[in-house]
């Protein structure tokens, strides 16, 4: 039986009729029509469907979309300020973090909770953040200059 | 049957609907998990329970902390009681899954998961934490070493709900760590865990405690390590007899994690380094939380 839920997706409300198990990701992606973020392992391990979740980072394959109801939901999509990239998006270009960019969504996610919390994290505090976050293209050297980079330009 | 999902406000509310059939969900971080890894199909009748407002917090007492349900790892992790004196618990969510299964799963989850792998169950057992239980017929308190009857099973029965766990508070000069084996630092299940509690008195251990994870169908306390550590003064040789106790106490499986000869050999690795970093935390030393990665490189910096 579907159930009646208003999604707030970046700061918009979706009026949208979900069944039970739909998760967060697929209610996003297929019902909203937002594609940023990915499916990558469907079951938590690669951190591609990362969203935030009343500001907290959440693997969203695997949260059921009803229990976001009334909540604010931001992906990728919502980072940036209109055209203006936040200066983690822009760090990522220029340290070269993106490679094939399917792990990029749930990283900037990740790393962009991980920031509210650590302003100014170490090297190895920002791997172990995003250790929950795979690049298939293995390219963590770029994505991790970058955290610390966007952590230094927004000190 | 018809596909439900129900959002409980109050805990009447939730035991309501578990009494007709449904299941609870918090942050959804094991049931959803299993659910896609194939484990058991997600239930047709779901209650949600993560927006009662009186299973949240963590309250400090003289007699001990009172943990809700909902508390999260996260939440565990901030609280400066919880990192002083709970010192292994700590240890425990701090490295459960990632930071956004921290900021999402409760510690209510992961004790009614009952896995054998789960953080934790270890350090809440060797703090004689109890579960307490509410249904329509009352509520009752259930030490957490009668709680597990096996891998992913409780002595709860299904219309009961978890509210919260009670930890008595330890006696002074008690030190405790959580140690795991890992593969990868987040989204990790233990390999291999061990928690270790020890209070001093003068230069010798008055009281110990080690439980095993991932090493036996459910967790448990291995009396037989607690036995060696109880009256010896902490030395290497002490720990090293501790250590093989607590392996010769496991009784590991073969899975895709490890081969069960393999979690024995590394049972008294890790068993080694849980204790000698409860007994430095005991001592007043400082061991980073969580104390697995800091072992690695071994207590003080020098290599193990």
């Amino acid at each position: 039986m579907k159930t009646a839920a208003t999604l707030t997706v970046n700061g918009a409300a979706y009026p949208v009729e979900l069944d039970p198990h739909l998760s967060l990701l697929d209610a996003v992606r297929d019902l909203i029509g937002l594609t940023g973020s990915k499916e990558g392992c469907d079951d938590s391990e690669c951190g591609a469907c990362m969203m935030l979740l009343d500001g907290k980072p959440v693997n969203s394959c695997s949260y059921l979309a009803l229990q976001a109801d009334g909540r604010d939901v931001t992906t990728v999509e919502g980072l940036a300020e209109g055209d203006e990239l936040t200066p983690l998006q822009r760090a990522l270009l220029e340290h070269g973090g993106v490679q094939c960019g399917f792990c990029t969504p749930g990283m900037l996610i990740s790393a962009t909770a991980l920031l509210r919390e650590h302003p100014d994290p170490s090297e190895e505090d920002v791997r172990i953040a995003l250790s929950g976050n795979l690049c298939r293209c293995t390219g963590y050297d770029g994505i991790v200059r970058a955290v610390r980079s966007a952590a230094r330009s927004s000190a | 049957m018809t596909r439900t999902f129900t959002t409980a406000a109050t805990v009447e509310d939730a035991i309501e609907a578990l009494g007709s059939g449904a299941r609870p969900i918090a942050g959804g971080t094991d049931l959803v998990v299993g659910a896609r890894q194939g484990k058991a199909s997600l239930p047709e009748a779901i209650v949600a329970i993560d927006r009662i407002a009186s299973l949240g917090g963590i309250v400090e007492g003289e007699d001990g902390l009172r943990l809700g349900a909902l508390v999260t790892h996260e939440e565990i992790v901030a609280n400066d009681v919880v990192r002083a004196r709970f010192t292994a618990l700590a240890d425990a969510s701090a490295i459960v899954g990632s930071h956004a299964t921290r900021a999402h799963g409760t510690i209510g989850g992961n004790v009614m998961n009952a896995s054998p792998a789960m953080d934790t169950g270890g350090p809440l057992l060797c703090f004689d934490a109890s579960a307490r239980i509410r249904s329509t017929w009352g509520e009752r308190e259930v030490p957490l070493d009668q709680l597990w009857t096996g891998p992913g099973t409780t002595a709860v029965d299904p219309r009961e709900l978890l509210v919260g766990i009670d930890v008595p508070a330890p006696i002074p000069a008690t030190g405790s760590s959580y140690v795991r084996l890992e593969y990868r630092r987040q989204m990790e299940i233990a390999v291999v865990g061990v928690t270790a509690v020890v209070r001093l008195d003068g230069g010798s251990i008055a009281d110990a405690r080690v439980a095993i994870t991932a090493l036996a169908p459910t967790i448990r306390r291995v009396p037989d390590a607690e036995a060696v550590l109880i009256g010896s003064d902490g030395a290497a040789d002490g720990i090293a007899a501790a250590a093989r106790a607590t392996a010769a106490g496991s009784s590991p499986i073969d899975d895709v994690r490890g081969s069960a000869a393999y979690r024995a050999a590394m049972a008294e690795v890790i068993a080694g380094r849980a204790i000698s970093a409860a007994l430095a935390r005991a001592r007043g030393e400082h061991v980073e939380i969580p104390a697995s990665s800091s072992t690695y490189a071994g207590l003080g910096g020098a290599r193990a």
